[in-house]
């Protein structure tokens, strides 16, 4: 794939903003052209700097939501609190805006397309490279069987809810199970909680069929993931894994 | 516990000092000689500089420090580093 082995130092680069799209209430996918972008993987990630007329500079991770598509980019950003970077990204960032970023970057935590099944498990925005390799493996029509568990807080909190019910439900090799922490939706079988090993260890992916495992939220959520994964009897070799958290880490 | 992230999370800093991509490179721990991708290390930004730690015994293999356009890249806790060259073909 374009980029895969290619060796060079990565560089800052100035891409330009082509739409925007609100994902959420909190959430923004902004869709980038970036002249003399090499191509991406599904799992990797840019760097953004945001740089202010007094020379202060602030840098943050974001991963990559898109499958490869030319120079174009799409990035999904969550919106913090207290967020510099991410308020402006998702509040005031316009069509036509530069936006310096470096990137791609990252070679394992990746998805190389192939047949082999693969469990994929989200904390919250850590669902956002995963949804690349989702939406790789629709592009490439590898046919490998993905299961999706995505952990987020509330209903209103799901990222592509739309595009995720419809492979659902258009799709057999993509399983989806959503685990509600704080609120459910009306009429949900069970009340608010957190991952537990039986949604891990659905008939079909148990750790004998060893599927390659990728795992990405905030820490506690990763780390609390890969023990329950572990335990189940998955390869420890097997789970790939990718925390994020507010100090220039992925957010 | 303190707050770490990951290896990922150095791809940024060490792709524009490296040719190579360098989280999928695998270190051995200077100490207790665990081999782990540096994507697999723990990584603690609250700092001057980005450390990382053995996701094992979590000794320090790696620190990086970027200042006024130079950068301290201090591998001791590393003994060796495996990555993938292409050969050309």
């Amino acid at each position: 794939m374009a980029g895969t082995a290619i060796l060079g130092r990565l560089t800052w680069r100035a891409g330009t903003v082509c739409s925007v799209r609100d994902e959420t209430a909190t959430a923004r996918t902004i869709a980038l052209s970036i002249p003399g972008w090499p191509g991406h993987r599904a799992g990797q990630h840019v760097d953004v700097r945001l740089t202010a007329p007094d020379g202060y500079s602030a840098q943050r991770s974001y991963s990559i939501a898109s499958a490869p598509d030319g120079d174009r980019v799409e990035l999904t950003v969550q919106r913090l609190p207290d967020g510099e970077v991410s308020q402006y990204l998702t509040e005031e960032l316009a069509v036509d805006d530069p936006l310096e970023l470096r990137g791609p970057i990252g070679g394992w935590f990746v998805w190389e397309p192939q047949p082999a099944p693969v469990l994929l498990v989200a904390g919250g925005s850590g669902v956002v490279p995963l949804m690349a390799m989702i939406r790789t493996r629709e592009a490439t029509g590898t046919g490998a069987a993905f299961r999706l568990v995505y952990s987020v807080r509330t209903p209103g909190d799901v990222l592509y809810a739309t595009e995720l019910a419809e492979r659902q439900h258009g799709d057999n090799g993509f399983q989806l199970a959503y685990v509600y922490t704080r609120a459910v939706p009306a009429g949900w079988p069970v009340p608010p909680g957190r991952i537990g090993a039986r949604m891990l260890a659905e008939p079909g992916w148990a750790p004998d069929r060893c599927p390659a495992v990728f795992v990405c939220g905030p820490t506690g959520f990763v780390e609390a993931t890969a023990d329950l994964l572990v335990s189940a009897g998955h390869d420890p070799a097997t789970i790939k894994t990718e925390r994020f958290g507010p100090s220039g880490g992925q957010q | 516990m303190t707050a770490h992230l990951d290896g990922n999370v150095l791809g940024g800093e060490l792709g524009e000092l490296f040719t190579a991509e360098i989280t999928a490179a695998t270190g051995r721990c200077a100490s207790c000689g665990t081999v782990s991708a540096i994507a697999q290390t723990r990584v603690y930004t609250q700092a001057p500089g980005m450390v990382a730690r053995c996701p094992s015994c979590g000794e320090v293999m790696l620190r990086l420090a970027r200042a006024s356009g130079r950068a301290w890249l201090d591998l001791r806790g590393i003994t060796c580093l495996e990555l993938a060259v292409p050969t050309g073909a």
